[in-house]
């Protein structure tokens, strides 16, 4: 299956169940989403629950917030998190807090989906990553899914949800394909375990995963040490314990993801493994992520802004080195 | 309008006034603390739109005497400003955050024009669930120049929702005259191109109560939204750190001439009108004392209400 069809099964599946779910975001209707992830639910479902809306971000998750509040569970799509900061003040100032302002007598079961990252020559304003900020957010719960399985699992979660969920999705990973059963037992809040080792603690999420992945054999033939890759899948909540089990093993950790060097996503996993950690690790650790640099349009300026699997290859092999591997 | 009505209007218009008399005093003696933005002068608004209207209510940070019209009790409200457990928002709201989603009153919003597409979605939600009542949302003149609010007027409109915009026009953002702001003294100019407008006193608690219902019986034909301008005045300035320097006393004079309260008083039994003003100095004076008798919140419930109960197993 692959993760857009992972996607659509997972809202198909609950909105079957529950005729409060409804869907809204530009061209989710009649096109069936610019990734085809709400594809032929207009057929089934009709548009009185597939709702096609203007491109007026800040509408679009206002009113999502405000069918819950009237008691449906709406699932919103963004076309991309680039659009979101059009909508931050709905995100904010009210999908997050208001069930704390109201001492939970308000409460918002909605999805919030949206693709992000560097797909290919986009230019700046549709190749952001936002991650960081959104998972900075207290009263959010955050997904950023790596695999079709994942999204069909943690997708369902969100949707089930009572609270409001965010659910980040990668612009380059609609097409990817895994086979899977619809009867395994995955809790979306626990870290996957993608690959075991002893020597490293790779964390990472979404497309750079992928990326790191591709190049785990080589980094390990160069290193001669064995890497344990870790997909975090909820960003927020974050699933800590696996990663200080991981980390009490290996004593390295690294982290691999795409958005820009300041204020990154991994600077916060970095900063809780020293305070937490430090006297379990065995070398500095590691940091990889996109320049501070807006995405440029050429190819060549794109991937020289973002890790890419040679960078992740070369960067994890000369910090391995250093810190005595 | 009969006598009873009348009397209801004329009560909790005085409750409030009141209200905000007890909020400020105790404001003033380092009880209430934050912002705090006083209805006077504006009472006829407040309490004609929310004893006129049956459905779903979102409002502005402006919002005791309406939380009070609509049935919240003022131990509660008065306990929310003191920050207190027994508050309306167990203090987590405060003055500009209440909410009684079983008097489907949905607050409080304090970023200006930001409730506006939460109602449209609301209103959604009734149409789909086959409830006619619909949404009114309030907002004032300040409120009409931004985003939020044409994007809401246009889906309103194209997908015809049950919605009754109120717009509150006392002709300042914060401080700033709408004419340097906006192109029309009238907001409802914005509008009418979507949809139905109205105007109306809105120092005029009659005239607000017999228009909103007219208003809410347009929504409940299936015609779709409907924008309705009372023009009215506050006797304050935007906040209580406001010291309402840029209107003159001459303009505020003409302002506090068109007072609401006395304005109905005319038409009340002076023996009534007397004893109901007794009853509201009572009662105020019974929910400031209850709210100074109330808790403060549990510091380990710091975060207990930013998710649900089976949110909060993921995060502790």
């Amino acid at each position: 299956m692959l993760y857009r069809e992972a996607l659509n099964l997972a809202i198909d599946e609950e909105m079957k169940e529950d005729k409060d779910i409804i869907l809204l975001g530009e061209d989710v209707a009649g096109v069936g989403g610019t990734f085809r992830v709400t594809e032929g639910l207009l057929a089934k479902y009709g548009d009185k629950r597939v709702l096609d809306t203007p491109i007026a971000e800040l509408s679009i998750v206002g009113n999502g917030i405000g069918m819950a509040i009237g008691g449906l569970r709406p699932i919103v799509e963004l076309m991309t998190a680039n659009f979101s900061l059009l909508a931050f003040d709905q995100i904010i100032n009210h999908m997050s807090k208001l069930p704390y302002m109201s001492a939970s007598k308000i409460k918002l079961p909605m999805v919030l989906r949206m693709p992000q990252g560097v797909s290919k020559q986009l230019g700046a304003q549709h190749s952001e990553n936002y991650e960081n900020m959104l998972s900075s957010v207290p009263g959010l719960f955050v997904f950023a899914v790596s695999s079709p399985a994942y999204a069909y699992f943690a997708l369902k979660k969100s949707i089930q949800m009572d609270d409001p969920v965010l659910f980040i999705e990668h612009e380059l990973l609609y097409n990817k394909k895994e086979d899977f059963s619809l009867n395994e037992d995955i809790d979306p809040f626990k870290a996957r375990l993608v690959k075991e080792g002893t020597d490293i603690t790779i964390i990472s999420y979404l497309k750079m995963l992928d990326d790191t992945l591709s190049v785990i054999d080589e980094i390990e033939k160069e290193l001669k040490c064995s890497c344990e890759l870790i997909d975090l899948c909820s960003l927020n909540p974050v699933d800590y314990a696996s990663l200080e089990k991981s980390i009490k093993k290996t004593s390295r950790v690294v982290i691999v993801e795409e958005g820009h060097r300041m204020g990154s996503y991994g600077a916060q996993i970095i900063s809780w493994a020293v305070e937490k950690l430090f006297y379990s690790l065995d070398a500095a650790p590691l940091r990889l992520c996109g320049e501070n640099v807006p995405i440029a349009y050429n190819r060549k300026l794109e991937l020289a802004s973002i890790p890419t699997p040679d960078t992740i290859k070369r960067d994890i092999i000369f910090w391995g080195r250093q810190s005595g591997l | 309008m009969d006598d009873e009505l009348l009397e209801d209007l004329y009560y909790y218009m005085l409750l409030g006034r009141y209200f905000e008399y007890g909020a400020k005093e105790n404001y003033l003696q380092g009880n209430i603390s934050g912002f705090l933005h006083l209805d006077i002068g504006q009472e006829a608004l407040s309490v004609g739109a929310m004893k006129a209207f049956e459905g779903d209510v979102f409002t502005t940070y402006r919002e005791h005497v309406m939380a009070i019209a609509r049935g919240i009790s003022i131990k509660s409200v008065m306990a929310e400003l003191f920050g207190k457990i027994d508050g309306v928002s167990k203090g987590r709201g405060g003055s500009m955050h209440m909410f009684s989603p079983e008097l489907n009153f949905y607050g409080g919003d304090a970023i200006v024009g930001g409730h506006i597409p939460n109602a449209v979605g609301c209103a959604y939600a009734r149409k789909y669930q086959g409830i006619d009542t619909g949404t009114l949302v309030v907002f004032g003149d300040g409120a009409t120049n931004c985003g939020a609010f044409f994007e809401s007027i246009n889906i309103a409109s194209v997908n015809k929702l049950p919605i009754l915009f109120l717009c509150e026009n006392n002709k300042y953002a914060i401080g700033t005259h709408i004419s340097k702001v906006s192109s029309f003294e009238k907001q409802a100019q914005k509008a009418k191109i979507y949809m139905p407008t109205m105007e109306v006193d809105g120092m005029d608690v009659v005239a607000v109560y017999e228009t909103v219902t007219q208003a809410q019986g347009y929504i409940k034909e299936g015609n779709g939204p409907i924008f309705v301008e009372a023009m009215t005045c506050r006797f304050e300035g935007h906040s209580i750190s406001d010291s309402n320097q840029y209107r003159s006393s001459q303009e505020m004079e003409l302002c506090k001439a068109q007072d609401p309260i006395e304005k109905l008083k005319a038409h009340i039994n002076k023996d009534v009108a007397k004893s109901l003003e007794q009853k509201v100095i009572n009662e105020i004076e019974m929910a400031v004392k209850f709210a100074k008798e109330s808790e403060e919140p549990d510091i380990k419930d710091l975060k207990k209400y930013m998710y649900t109960q089976e949110g909060l197993k993921h995060v502790i």
